[in-house]
């Protein structure tokens, strides 16, 4: 199979335009003959959902949360970027494409990225129009400021729940239309599978998490809006229930994955205390603004403290390592997260991490404190420190607060077309479960602008012409892959159910979570690699032996969600490894030790690299098979980044 | 079912009944309690009784005090409503609960409060305004000197099975201005004499003060009225005027009257 | 490891709406004061599993306070005894060694337990799609600095948009009422200029869902402002029945 992105000829900044005039229409009164499945209701989901009932389809949302308002985009805190240029600092749609082309070091599609940049600054007309209560300024207008070391202030933002705002008002379009009959709510249901009849996707199967019915549901085309999968690390900043299930089922039933190794690790986040920890808590990058990194320069006075033996302020100011303003002295804190995030682990690595574990950093605010006042700083980062005071119980008025990277995204999901359609006909990717727009890594406020510009401004476009294509036939699951996606389904429940072993689910996760972050998290090398590819099958054998798995199917069963996930990262993490493995440059968030300037810097490989991978299933037991879709920069030059 | 049925029927209209019969109930108290007063002045009764015989005969007095009986009959009969619709919308009960970390105590025992003022309101009825009406109270017969107005002549006409007229008039001969009138009076000082009477009249006043606490805020609240700058106007006149004052007088003259008369 | 806590909890169990459910008490012992209330859950429940015991069920996902999923009622009150969280934000050290902690679910007729402390409160969802909303089709928008909203008012607005759906107002309240949920869902839009056209066809059919779920009257207890994980105020109740009887009472277009 050849990997054809459907770029649209011309000019870059016509790309879109065009594109969508040569988009095939569906006449108003068929609109009403086609049925859509949306599985996922965050910002991509709702957004999406909602639209295309505005336009007249009918829609089948799905989320396995109580409420399509809990997806996890509500957690997102910064903001979302727009190139409004409401500043008059000089930014520019081509400003926004530019910048986050070269923040994904050059692993994204143009075109892809422009529409992007494009259809941003309808995004917030858009919410502003639905009631989202966006920062103001005195005057009335709205307010913005610069985000993750851009050189502009785009960032629009609602205090530290920007997320949570955007997500309300898409909810609310989509409240608005399943009130209209528009579209059909499924509440607790997990897509378990995909349908594919014909060779096109043509419905899912669902588990309903009350009752444990299997069903199946039949639409002509099938959008997953399901997240990023950064939850494979079993510890993340994603919610508890994130996971890769609707992806990964897709994927085996033909769907290519792109850059699956390509992962974000934030920073700034609350280190972990112990075995017990299920998730971990992320802090705005905006406290590097203020805050200084560092840790002993010695590993016996690293130790000392660690034990307690001596206090922080027992730390002359000449013992201690500003490991960042030394190494990057242009740039200091505020270097881009890979960098701050990966020099953490390497102090830690080197025995001079702080805190019980010694998994951790201080970000020391003593200076600005004595420089601002407490007040100001208060009046800055004042609920960013009470947060931190909740979890910690320590005062970072008075103490440096440590903090420790954390996964927090996933650039890699299913390759897509410029269309957003993955190598399934009629199954479409949005939003962070898809590869596209970050390349290699992705920016500060820029995740939650590619969901909404996916959901409202591009698959009501896209779909629309697939549809047209395939004509308003009805469609219903009598084909005979619905009834066999649905036994496939449940006999994979019943296996579940029926392992009773010694070890549960939960542990096994957390093994995988330490082989993925040990050697396939902020640095990766070949033979870190090789061993976690083996690990990695060894633990994926010996859960099919010895999980537990509790309960029956007919209720609300926990155990049993929990091991259908955990067993699909059991194998998306060897894909991930072999994805790691098999790019052997670094960039963005993917760093490969073996490819490294002079300094320790993360190397690109233009020549052999430009590419997306793209990986094809090819059965439980054989390899996945390779694509690669070269990335052609004709607008951009290609440049190493570089932070001294 | 017209906009004002539907309006008055949801929970929040409901709550409106309570709040515009509470709070012409609270303004109620106000006039009340000014009458009363007049029990304090030392002329035999006189003055309490021309004002007992002023708000039973004054047309427009009238028409209040019917609106009264009926908003003390809609807003004991609403709270049962929405007391049941509550207990309606949670059937199970908490084992635990901690209702003193989040909420005043008179806020979460309105209906108990309620009950012990309607009972009152009930005695106090019967034992006052029955009476008045029907009882066959006594008569009393003031003469004001006309030329010194602190010189009252009072005396006391028994009944006899048939109620005399009230009359007003002014006795040229004698240089007296006399007034024959019901004698609510002398009814209000045997009773405040009663142990018993004094202390369910103070406990009904205490119960009262924690209603009106809650309640005359809360009466504000729900017709919406909230405001920054005013609000806090609102809650200090519930809490010193209706919550403290005013019950505080009320249970002074029992208190009064049963120690110093 | 030293620090850690024996505690005793007794917890809700009910197999699904139809058991009648019972307190069951289990010990968590060696509980480390810096865990979270649900990662104490977690510890308890692998425990359970190892011993093959179905373990305790309850709602929670994002784990950092704001997807609203997590509820539980801890020792009388809703997100445990601390104010402004939720309870994945709540942590051990809040308790102390030797306790016994009650764990209920949100109690109400409108929220059905569906199994253990998880409860159904899609009567929030079917709310909201009464008329939460402004009614505008994606794209055709002009410029969102097009309309300026004084700050005092944006902020304000943002105040009630921090709602985060948990429910914890209508467990806290004695008589289970919705009024601040509603009434912050309202208040959102009915101080926006955006949300105008509809104001008051909105408050009155959002109301008159809220009636229909069931919920109990609103008696200013004021118990919901407390209990709210996000400080959402009362003044929100105030404007609703403010806007609702303007609604009922003065205006001539009528819903429900």
């Amino acid at each position: 199979m050849v990997l054809d992105s459907k770029i649209p000829e011309g000019p870059l900044a016509e790309k879109w335009s065009k594109h969508k005039f040569n988009l095939k229409l569906v006449n108003p009164a068929n609109k009403r003959k086609y049925t859509v499945i949306v599985v996922g209701t965050g910002l991509a989901g709702a957004s999406a959902a909602a639209s295309l009932a505005e336009l007249g389809y009918n829609v089948k949302a799905f989320c396995y949360q109580d409420s399509a308002r809990r997806a996890h985009s509500i957690a997102a805190q910064g903001g979302i970027n727009a190139a409004k240029n409401y500043r008059n600092d000089g930014d520019s749609v081509y400003r926004l494409f530019y910048d986050t082309v070269k923040g994904g070091d050059y692993r994204a599609r143009e075109a892809n990225v422009h529409r992007l940049a494009e259809v941003s600054v309808d995004i917030i007309d858009q919410c502003v129009a639905q009631g989202v209560p966006f920062a103001r300024e005195y005057g009335g207008l709205l307010d913005n400021r610069s985000f993750g070391g851009a050189q502009v202030s785009r960032t629009f933002y609602a205090r530290g729940q920007t997320g949570q705002q955007l997500l309300l008002g898409a909810y609310s379009a989509l409240n608005r239309q399943i009130h209209e009959g528009k579209v059909k709510m499924y509440n607790r249901h997990e897509m378990l599978d995909l349908v594919v009849a014909d060779g096109k996707a043509q419905g899912i199967v669902t588990r309903n998490l009350l009752t444990g019915e299997v069903e199946t549901f039949a639409g002509h085309a099938v959008l997953l809006c399901t997240g990023g999968y950064g939850n494979v690390f079993y510890l993340s900043t994603n919610a508890m229930g994130c996971n890769t299930t609707a992806i990964w089922r897709s994927y085996k039933k033909g769907a290519f994955f792109g850059n699956p190794c390509f992962t974000q690790i934030h920073p700034t986040c609350i280190p972990v205390t112990g075995d017990h920890q299920s998730k971990l808590t992320l802090m705005s990058e905006s406290l590097r603004n203020d805050g200084r990194v560092w840790v002993p320069k010695t590993r016996e006075m690293a130790e000392r403290l660690r034990k307690g033996e001596i206090k922080v302020s027992d730390i002359k100011e000449e013992d201690r390592d500003y490991f960042l303003e030394r190494k990057y002295p242009s740039f200091g804190n505020l270097v881009p997260r890979d960098v701050a995030s990966r020099n953490a682990k390497e102090a830690a690595d080197d025995g001079r991490g702080v805190g019980a574990s010694g998994k951790a950093v201080f970000l020391d605010f003593a200076e600005s404190i004595q420089r601002l006042g407490r007040a100001a700083v208060e009046a800055k980062y004042g609920n960013l420190f009470d947060m931190y005071y909740q979890i910690t119980d320590e005062n970072p008025y008075e103490m440096p607060m440590r903090i420790y990277p954390a996964v927090h995204y996933t650039m890699g999901g299913l390759w897509v077309d410029y269309n957003l359609m993955t190598t399934i006909p009629g199954l479409y990717c949005l939003g962070e479960a898809n590869f596209s727009d970050h390349g290699a890594n992705r920016l500060g406020a820029s995740a939650l602008m590619q969901g909404l510009a996916d959901g409202y401004f591009v698959i009501p476009y896209t779909v629309g012409d697939y549809l047209a294509t395939i004509g308003p036939k009805p469609v219903d699951n009598s084909h005979p892959a619905f009834a066999q996606a649905k036994k496939d389904t449940q006999d994979r429940i019943n296996k579940f159910l029926s392992m009773k072993g010694t070890k549960t689910v939960d542990e096994y996760h957390r093994d995988l979570g330490h082989i993925m972050w040990e050697y396939c998290g902020m640095a990766r090398n070949e033979a870190g690699l090789a061993k976690a590819k083996q690990m990695i099958r060894e633990l994926r054998e010996d859960f099919w032996k010895n999980a537990i798995v509790l309960g029956e199917n007919e209720e609300m069963n926990m155990s049993l969600e929990k091991a259908g996930r955990v067993a699909d990262f059991l194998e998306l993490a060897e894909l991930m490894v072999d994805d790691a493995r098999e790019r052997k440059e670094s960039c963005g968030g993917h760093f490969r030790e073996e490819s490294q300037t002079e300094e320790g810097e993360a190397k690109r490989d233009d020549e052999n690299f430009a590419y997306v991978s793209a990986w094809e299933y090819k059965g439980d037991d054989a390899a996945a098979e390779l694509h690669k879709e070269q990335l052609i920069f004709e607008n951009v030059k290609l440049t190493q980044r570089s932070y001294k | 079912m017209s906009s004002f049925t539907k309006a008055f029927s949801s929970t929040l209209g409901k709550k409106l009944i309570m709040s515009l019969t509470g709070l012409f109930l609270s303004l109620f108290l106000i006039i009340h309690l000014l009458g009363n007063l007049q029990l304090f002045k030392h002329d035999g009764g006189k003055a309490f009784n021309e004002y007992s015989y002023f708000m039973t005969h004054f047309a427009p007095i009238k028409i209040i005090s019917y609106l009264l009986y009926l908003s003390i009959v809609l807003h004991a009969v609403y709270a049962l409503v929405i007391t049941i619709g509550n207990g309606k919308a949670r059937k199970v009960k908490y084992a635990v609960y901690k209702g003193s970390a989040n909420s005043s105590w008179s806020s979460r025992n309105m209906g108990i409060l309620g009950t012990v003022l309607l009972v009152f309101i009930v005695s106090h009825m019967s034992n006052f305004w029955a009476e008045y009406h029907w009882g066959g109270l006594p008569y009393a017969k003031y003469e004001m000197s006309l030329t010194n107005p602190e010189d009252v002549k009072v005396t006391n006409i028994p009944y006899e099975g048939k109620p005399l007229v009230h009359s007003e008039y002014v006795d040229t001969q004698a240089g007296t201005q006399v007034v024959v009138a019901k004698d609510l009076y002398i009814l209000v000082m045997e009773l405040f004499k009663k142990e018993w009477y004094v202390a369910l009249y103070v406990i009904s006043m205490i119960a009262m003060g924690f209603h009106l606490y809650h309640g005359f805020q809360s009466g504000f609240q729900t017709l919406g009225w909230d405001h920054k700058k005013y609000k806090p106007i609102i809650d200090v006149l519930g809490l010193w005027v209706f919550g403290i004052i005013i019950p505080a007088v009320f249970a002074a003259m029992p208190l009064y009257v049963y120690f110093f008369k | 490891m030293s620090g850690n806590m024996n505690l005793t909890l007794n917890v809700w169990r009910q197999k699904n709406v139809a058991d009648k459910g019972r307190f069951v008490t289990y010990k968590a012992d060696d509980i480390s004061p810096d865990m979270s209330f649900l990662e104490m859950l977690d510890v308890v429940n692998e425990r359970l599993v190892k011993k093959g015991e179905d373990p305790i069920h309850f709602d929670h996902d994002c784990r950092e306070g704001i997807c609203g999923m997590c509820s539980l009622y801890i020792n009388g009150r809703p997100h445990g005894p601390k104010r402004g969280i939720t309870t994945c934000q709540l942590h051990m050290r809040s308790f102390h060694d030797g306790e016994t902690i009650t764990i209920e679910p949100w109690r109400a007729e409108a929220f059905p337990v569906i199994k253990d402390l998880a409860t159904d409160r899609t009567a929030f969802d079917r709310i909201q799609e009464a008329g939460g909303f402004v009614s505008v089709n994606t794209g055709g928008i002009p410029d969102a600095n097009e309309i300026p909203i004084p700050k005092v008012i944006a902020d304000e607005a943002f105040n009630s948009a921090t709602c985060i759906q948990c429910g914890a107002c209508v467990a806290a309240c004695k008589n289970a009422s919705a009024a601040l949920f509603v009434s912050a869902k309202i208040s959102q839009l009915a101080l926006l200029p955006q949300g105008q056209p509809e104001r008051y066809r909105r408050v009155q059919a959002m109301v008159a869902q809220m009636d229909a779920e069931g919920f109990g009257s609103c008696t200013n207890t004021g118990a919901c402002e407390i209990e709210c994980p996000k400080g959402i105020s009362l003044t929100n109740i105030n404007r609703m029945r403010r806007d609702y009887f303007t609604a009922k009472f003065f205006k001539e277009e009528e819903i429900n």
